[in-house]
């Protein structure tokens, strides 16, 4: 654990990830998220599709088992065969023998058998292509990025787009490599161009096509691709043998269900209203195969006469999947119908892309379900700590998953299959955590327990900040916790916000100030977070005098953490605790009808998200109903007749930046602050970027350091003009007070009166 | 179904960069022949009084639906919100013939044009099939950004035209 080896090279490979493919990833998935908004913002009903979709997927998953027998019924009545494959192996000897078999028919008019392929993130996961190769059929993909990642002998980095990470000067120089082609390649178009003529003839020889399924209705027995380039339709359709690979979470009860997929789908994937081809293909069709070779090839394709000598199976896959709908944590990515929204709302996933972001098959947030379930929790250890929790995938997912919890709950697991480490006593002495002896690693620990860490700090100030700012100190905490030697740490108060408001007289004192104008006859509870009471006081302070200077008392009680810290290390027995205990101690204050008021937004996601798992449901509703984010309540206020000339106000059009939380923003909480901003005569203007990429503990360690700093540089980038700027969580002020190397205080500090 | 559903329709087709006209069933096949590029193939049109142009192969072989520059199908409906048509697959070929060639011209029913998506579900379950058909909702020209930039016409049409034929 002391020097462990595996984080400078995780460091290495993300560094090398970030200056090479991420240049690449990032505008084009920034572009397809800009586009994901939009569509979405068209859509009047986005939440009651969002909900209605969600609905079909929890009811199919519930009765999985009797929609495959319905599938089965119905597909071998209309002439076809389902197979469902245990595993991998299973599906791919199965797909081999149905090849091998059209080759003993004789209808393989080549030495090789050949298949042409529309793109399957399922058969990426079993690795059918290999298969079928070491069986002697040749295998050609034939959507364009698919095809391209084929040549290049590469993984896809995005489950939509596979070859994201390639520049179109690298595609050229690849296809030049391999083809030898007679044409310049200059264009997308020449490209393109080049592939459709490559890929047609490919296609027009081929003996079998295999497909994926986006959606497979069971009580007709119909397969949905959606898709732009028009390569499934022919794959599907050419050969007279067609072959489907779905997972058996694709599918769905009837085609009334179609619809809310069918209006989000292209939405959350591309931006689009609606995807070129929604082809609803209920196999074996009448449609003519067709066959340009031989002598069929001048034989009026309508001959057969609606004789169909079709041939149709459907392969369902579960390769684990039985066994993650049996899991109430994982059950919940069976309903993701792989759009690759989350990926591309992902700052993360915008730095490094897919190959950093993702594991043997699957990339992006949602990755962290599928590869955990379908390869094993090892599978997900390399690239989960990249969710840094920041939720902003939770208003992309087109089906509602809780993608940032899937993440915790996992990295939960991960890190009780650790062996305890050997510096775990350091760690047992300083906090009472949830996790000892568990074999959660030391990082983890100390991060999760930060509050415990800050307080010993702030009551050795400036000693403590001193000695944190040495060499040697910074050198053993990289060593031993992987603090980034490069990061500025906080700087703790020696006197803390609770010290300070109980030193000017408390609760008591703070009615007196409070009696102003207006009786609105409310008091507040301030929660005090661990950065605001020790390291951000001034913050605090600002609060307490902006609600008592619009009628409001306040008490700030020394209270529990709220458990943020350890679920982003995913400490969850830790969080529960720590939920439970500040449920306790708030308990008596919201009976007394006290609003709860909450300054960092992280932990007031908490409260109004990840509450929802750990509290009874009556504790998550009081505490959710009766908690504000500051800008908020001032919002309320104000709209509730306290003097906004209470405030510090602006001439009208006073210019100011804003960034919001990640999390906030999630919360739908970033309008309250900018509408508070111009009551009081500024004229905000937000930022665009998704997340600071500081994300708490995330910045500080030393193999995230760069991915961190990289995604701060692009919203730093949107700043850089403007003289003001704030922001509402500790973490995105940090990020940007070094990348701005200036202050960047919260806006109640701007807001608040001076005193 | 009313004029502003058509009129809809034309607007979504325009924004996708596909031509469109109305006609009178009368002027059809002489529309239809003067949207075509030769070499055409095409499928027969189930709609009276419209017949394919002479210039348009009916009933093509493999090798003359390789060779078209231009296919032309019925559309069973038509969406006029995203300016969809609706290519039914059956024995007759309208799949093949309305995806390999690259420029597809497709006849549409002013009476079939719908509003919305909903209707067209709608139209799925009313039909004969109830559902278990084969259908393709076609929107636009066949499109890829896989290259490094938007290109139309990959493997399906990268022109389109639909003539609406006014109800009679």
């Amino acid at each position: 654990m002391a020097s462990d080896p595996s984080r400078s090279e995780t460091a290495e490979r993300l560094r090398h990830l970030l200056e090479t493919e991420g240049e690449i990833v990032r505008p084009r998935a920034s572009e397809d998220n800009a586009r994901r908004e939009a569509a979405y913002d068209e859509l009047a009903n986005l939440e009651a599709l969002r909900a209605d979709a969600r609905a079909i997927k929890e009811d199919a998953i519930d009765r999985l088992p009797e929609l495959i027998e319905t599938v089965r019924e119905v597909v071998e009545e209309n002439g076809g065969t389902v197979y469902v494959a245990d595993d991998a192996a299973d599906a791919n000897a199965y797909v081999a023998d149905v090849v091998d078999a059209v080759d003993a028919d004789g209808r393989s008019d080549h030495d090789r058998p050949s298949v042409v392929k529309s793109k399957s993130m399922t058969t990426e996961e079993i690795d059918l292509n290999d298969a079928l190769e070491r069986e002697g059929v040749d295998v050609y993909e034939t959507d364009l990025g698919e095809w391209v990642i084929q040549v290049a002998d590469e993984s896809p980095s995005h489950i939509v787009g596979p070859a994201m990470h390639l520049s179109r000067e690298r595609i050229a120089e690849l296809l030049r490599e391999e083809f030898d082609p007679d044409v310049e390649f200059e264009t997308a178009a020449d490209l393109t161009a080049f592939a459709r003529d490559y890929l047609g003839e490919r296609i027009r020889e081929a003996d079998v096509g295999i497909t994926g399924a986006n959606f497979v209705v069971a009580d007709s027995g119909t397969i949905t691709l959606v898709t732009n380039e028009g390569n499934a339709r022919k794959c599907a359709v050419t050969p007279d043998t067609h072959v489907a690979v779905a997972g058996i979470e694709k599918l769905i009860p009837s085609i009334e269900d179609l619809e809310p997929f069918v209006n989000l789908i292209a939405r959350s994937a591309t931006g689009q209203p609606i995807s070129q081809y929604v082809t609803m293909l209920t196999p074996p069709t009448e449609s003519p195969s067709l066959e340009f070779d031989g002598p069929d090839a001048d034989e009026p394709i309508t001959a057969s006469d609606g004789e169909s000598d079709r041939e149709f199976h459907l392969v369902l896959l579960d390769n684990g999947r039985t066994a993650m709908r049996e899991d109430d944590q994982l059950r919940e990515t069976l309903y993701c119908i792989r759009c690759g929204a989350c990926s591309n709302a992902c700052v993360n996933f915008q730095s490094v892309g897919g190959h950093g972001f993702g594991g043997e098959t699957y990339s992006g947030g949602i990755a962290t379900g599928w590869e955990a379930g379908l390869h094993g929790q090892d599978a997900a250890a390399e690239f989960n700590d990249l969710c840094t929790g920041c939720t902003r995938c939770v208003d992309a997912c087109p089906v509602e998953i809780d993608i940032p919890w899937i993440n915790t709950v996992v990295r939960d697991r991960i890190n009780r299959g650790k062996d305890p480490g050997t510096y775990d006593f350091l760690v047992d002495g300083l906090t009472p955590d949830a996790e000892s002896g568990s074999g959660v690693p030391l990082d983890k620990r100390f991060f999760g327990n930060v509050g415990t860490v800050a307080k010993l700090a702030s009551a050795t100030a400036p000693l403590s900040n001193w000695l944190a700012g040495t060499g040697p100190v910074r050198a053993l905490l990289e060593r031993t916790i992987g603090i980034d030697r490069r990061r500025d740490l906080p700087v703790f108060q020696r006197q803390s916000l609770v010290d300070w408001f109980e030193a000017n007289g408390g609760a008591e004192a703070s009615r007196r100030r409070a009696r102003v104008g207006t009786a609105l006859e409310r008091e507040a509870v301030l929660y005090p977070d661990v950065y605001t009471n020790y390291v951000d006081v001034a913050r605090g302070k600002a609060t307490v005098r902006t609600l008592e200077a619009l009628g409001v008392p306040v008490s700030v009680p020394s209270l529990p953490e709220s458990g943020r810290a350890a679920l982003s290390q995913g400490m969850i027995a830790t969080a529960d605790r720590r939920a439970s205990e500040l449920y306790g101690e708030l308990a008596a204050d919201i009976d007394a009808g006290r609003d709860v008021v909450v300054i960092e937004p992280s932990d007031l996601a908490a409260f109004r998200r990840e509450y929802e798992r750990l509290l009874p449901e009556a504790s998550f509703e009081r505490l959710r109903s009766n908690s504000y984010e500051i800008c908020e309540y001032v919002y309320g206020l104000l709209e509730n007749g306290a003097d906004v000339g209470a405030l510090s106000t602006a001439d009208g059009d006073e210019p100011i930046a804003y960034h919001s939380h990640c999390q906030q923003r999630t919360l739908d909480l970033e309008a309250p602050t900018t509408a508070v901003l111009e009551r009081c005569g500024y004229t905000p203007e937000t930022t665009g970027s998704e997340c600071c990429g500081m994300a708490g503990s995330f910045g500080y360690k030393r193999e995230y350091y760069d991915v961190s700093v990289d995604a701060g540089e692009q919203l730093a980038e949107e700043l850089e003009g403007s003289e003001r700027v704030v922001a509402s969580g500790t973490s995105c002020s940090d990020q940007l007070e070094t990348l701005l190397e200036r202050p960047v205080p919260h806006p109640i500090e701007v807001l608040g009166p001076d005193r | 179904m009313t004029t502003d559903t058509i009129g809809r329709f034309e607007r979504s087709l325009a924004a996708l960069e596909v031509t469109s006209e109305v006609v009178p069933a009368s002027a059809a096949s002489e529309r239809i022949g003067a949207a075509v590029d030769d070499p055409a193939v095409g499928t027969a049109l189930p709609f009276e009084g419209v017949s394919l142009p002479d210039a348009v192969t009916a009933e093509p072989t493999p090798t003359e639906l390789e060779d078209a520059v231009t296919g032309v199908t019925p559309a069973a409906f038509a969406v006029a919100e995203h300016g969809t048509v609706a290519i039914g697959s059956s024995e007759r070929g309208e799949e093949p013939v309305s995806l390999y060639p690259d420029r597809h011209v497709a006849v549409v029913a002013g009476s079939d044009v719908v509003a919305d998506l909903g209707d067209g579900f709608d139209r799925l379950l009313e039909g004969d099939s109830r559902g278990r058909g084969s259908v393709v909702f076609a929107t636009g020209r066949s499109a890829t950004a896989d290259m490094g930039g938007l290109v139309h016409g990959v493997h399906g049409p990268g022109e389109g035209h639909v003539v609406v034929l006014e109800d009679r």
